[in-house]
């Protein structure tokens, strides 16, 4: 054993060595992400040679743009024979893509004021961890604040229809005990009977604490993709829910009425729908009788949406396991309570993806009202601006601004739905 | 029970539909607004300016006759209608005229159950090609690839063309002007074919126009003019009597710079009194004031001022009055006689 000697035993340690340079840093990333093969570093090569081509290409169009010039034919002139954009027509027209060409300008406050409200409203709703319930007091009253903001008018017209709200849920509350489905009826009923009095007081008061009213006509632009936006999806929701309880119920009239709505609506392109809102409406009503267009056009565009929303929220309901319809009746739950407390929560989880798409479809969707001689911005490019003697021939500088204010609005929605998923996040993955 | 009172209600309808066709004159004036039919947009035909005023030689016309009928010219709600819209908005009621570059036609005019009152601007389809084709008539465009909006007259009036000089084309189908525009500047087509305004100020828009010529030939017949609902003759004569009264104007040298001065005292051209109400009573035969072509004409000026200042040769647009002169000067413009 003696003479099998260690000869060598380290007594201390050795100092850390830092990593070689090809394992750290920078150089290991590109090693790993863009150059791990052979081919992949052909790839690497040839997409950074295509970019740098894209970016080198694009930038003197942008650098050289031309933001402010009276029209295109001037635009050229200074531009000389460069490549560049001429921008100036947004910076002349970007009222009129915004809040369309009838909108009278000193008035542009109220649906930006509006818009900014939108936010303080949706907070509650949208981040309801982070901001006080209270809020939803505001949230509530929202609509009719942005109302008479963007329409103008006598603030007796939506307090008035705050009031038949209130009635309306009064009603409900007072009944509910009774019968639940009779509650909704007459609460609606009562609201209804509500305001058509109202207007007998608020037609003569048209005066009464009034700012000045901008008819529906004169809305355009970019305002009225999102008004419809806003209105159609948040009205959406509720009506796809009840419409997928509905068609899940097992009461024959209601379950058949909600199917042959959903399928119906589902069968018929949204552009039909609106030519309907549009033309065919006219010839029923009688000449004079103003029925709002963006009412009838935010009635289609939400039916439309519901039955949609219905069905990807049917899709949530159906994946929930079957127990846990069996738990919820075994502690006694009825129909309501079960519903609230345990299905539509998961249900609903399920389904934020889905409806998150319909949202953004139908965000985007919006702008089919153009074809209905609706000026919505790409009915205002298409139109109006297109059309004038100054800015004929403008086409990637509008439509790209135009994709420019879509895609900020759908990747915020998009990025919000996956925040919204992962708080609500409650399996162990 | 139900309905019954569905059906009153909707026969209430029809009925009040009926009457207020009968009285449009009446509704107008009760109503202190014109409600005119105009394009979307059309350059120099009609389109909203930066400040969302109306403009152009559609929307003239529209001018015209809220100023004859309420004396202000600016008392017009323009709807704006698209190809597909424009006729149920009139049939319904919707609006009171419409003045939107709409082709006078036999099926039009009979079958829809519109009256077209007269044509603003006698049109017809053309060809557009590059300067570098070398290429000086349509009759020379044999094998050529033509840019053409699918489901439109100029389809089939092009596909005529060809048949009966016995040549060939390929058609390269699109589905708007703008669309067009950049097809045939990226050289998908040889040539571009649609009405000859359409080509006129698709071409102004071009970065180099020069370099594009329109060809001498006009294969089709397009009259545009202003339509009324059938039913309500008496409206119908009141817009047919305001163009022509733009016509006559022009043709009798009563322009917007000298109306006032001719209209304030009876001049020595009788017609020119009868038309500006110094003399006789034809305002009242169609139940106006005695002044209401003076007021249709102070508003833009004649006819021809209308056409210089929207479309004219020293617009961007450029178009020459070609069939549009008066019929004095080698043009097809001949308003019936004011008398």
């Amino acid at each position: 054993m003696s003479d099998n000697q260690i000869s060598f035993v380290r007594t201390h340690m050795l100092p850390e060595a830092p990593p070689p340079v090809a394992a750290t840093g920078v150089v290991k990333w590109l090693r790993e992400n863009l150059f791990s093969s052979p081919a992949n570093s052909l790839l690497t090569i040839v997409s950074l040679y295509v970019v740098i081509d894209i970016v080198i290409s694009a930038a003197p169009w942008f650098l050289n743009g031309v933001w402010d010039s009276p029209s295109l034919s001037a635009c050229r002139d200074i531009l000389d024979g460069n490549v560049g954009g001429c921008f100036a027509v947004l910076s002349e027209r970007w009222n009129q893509l915004l809040f369309g060409f009838k909108y009278p300008s000193e008035l542009y406050w109220r649906p930006g004021l509006a818009f900014i409200l939108l936010f303080v409203a949706g907070a509650p709703l949208l981040f309801f961890k982070l901001f006080p319930s209270k809020m939803l007091i505001f949230t509530g009253l929202y609509p009719f604040i942005a109302y008479w903001l963007i329409w103008g008018g006598s603030l007796l017209v939506p307090v008035f229809a705050l009031l038949g709200v209130l009635l309306g849920a009064f009603v409900y509350k007072r009944t509910v005990s009774a019968s639940a489905g009779m509650a909704v009826i007459a609460g609606f009923v009562a609201a209804l009977i509500f305001w058509i009095l109202s207007g007998f007081i608020t037609a003569p008061m048209a005066n009464v604490l009034a700012i000045e009213p901008v008819p529906s006509r004169d809305m355009g632009g970019f305002m009225i993709n999102l008004m419809l936006g806003v209105v159609c999806v948040s009205l959406s929701v509720p009506f796809g829910i009840m419409l997928a309880l509905g068609r899940q119920s097992s009461m024959p009239i209601i379950k058949w009425i909600c199917v042959v709505f959903i399928e119906f609506i589902r069968g018929v392109p949204l552009i039909t729908l609106l030519f309907v809102a549009n033309v065919v409406l006219a010839y029923f009503l009688p000449p004079g009788t103003a029925f709002d267009l963006i009412l009838r056009v935010i009635i289609m565009i939400t039916m439309f949406a519901s039955a949609y929303i219905a069905e990807v929220i049917r899709g949530g309901l159906a994946a929930l396991p079957r127990g846990q319809y069996e738990a919820a009746d075994s502690l006694g739950l009825d129909y309501a309570q079960a519903m609230q407390l345990i299905i539509l929560p998961q249900a609903l989880k399920i389904s934020i993806p889905g409806i998150v798409n319909v949202a953004v479809g139908l965000f985007k969707d919006t702008t089919l009202v153009s074809v209905i001689s609706m000026f919505d911005i790409v009915g205002m490019i298409r139109g109006p601006i297109l059309a004038s003697a100054e800015w004929n021939g403008v086409y990637w500088e509008l439509f790209g601004f135009a994709a420019l204010l879509f895609f900020v609005t759908c990747y915020g929605i998009s990025q919000y739905s996956q925040w919204l998923e992962r708080q609500l996040q409650t399996d162990h993955r | 029970m139900k309905r019954t009172v569905f059906l009153g209600a909707l026969t209430v309808a029809g009925v009040a539909a009926g009457a207020s066709a009968a009285a449009t004159l009446d509704d107008v004036k009760a109503r202190g607004k014109l409600n005119c039919g105009v394009t979307t947009g059309l350059v120099g035909f009609a389109a909203p300016d930066a400040n969302g005023v109306w403009e152009g030689f559609d929307v003239a016309v529209c001018r015209a006759v809220a100023a004859a009928v309420l004396g202000d010219p600016t008392a017009v709600e323009f709807v704006p209608t698209t190809g597909k819209t424009r006729f149920t908005a009139l049939a319904s009621g919707e609006i009171d005229m419409l003045a939107r570059n709409t082709t006078w036609t036999f099926s039009r005019d009979t079958d829809l159950k519109f009256e077209f009152v007269g044509v603003n601007y006698y049109d017809g389809q053309g060809f557009m090609v590059p300067k570098a084709l070398g290429v000086s008539s349509a009759k020379e465009l044999d094998g050529a690839t033509v840019c053409i909006q699918t489901g439109t007259t100029t389809e089939l009036n092009l596909a005529d063309f060809f048949r009966k000089n016995n040549i060939n084309y390929e058609p390269v189908p699109i589905e708007t002007n703008a669309e067009g525009q950049q097809q045939y500047l990226a050289g998908a087509c040889d040539t571009y074919t649609t009405d000859a305004s359409g080509l006129a100020a698709t071409r102004a828009a071009f970065e180099n126009p020069t370099e594009h010529v329109i060809l001498p030939e006009i294969v089709s017949k397009e009259p545009l003019g202003p339509l009324v609902r059938h039913g309500d003759n008496e409206w119908g004569d009141i817009v047919r009597w305001t163009l022509n009264a733009l016509i006559s104007a022009e043709e009798l040298g009563v322009t917007s710079a000298n109306v006032e001065e001719m209209a304030s005292s009876p001049t020595n051209s009788p017609e020119i009194n009868r038309l500006l109400g110094t003399e006789g009573n034809l305002g009242e035969m169609i139940g106006l004031e005695a002044d209401w072509a003076k007021r249709a004409i102070a508003v833009g000026g004649n006819y021809g001022e209308v056409f210089e200042r929207n479309i004219g040769e020293n617009t961007p647009i450029g178009l020459a009055r070609g069939l549009n002169a008066q019929w004095t000067d080698g043009g097809i413009l001949y308003s019936p006689p004011f008398r």
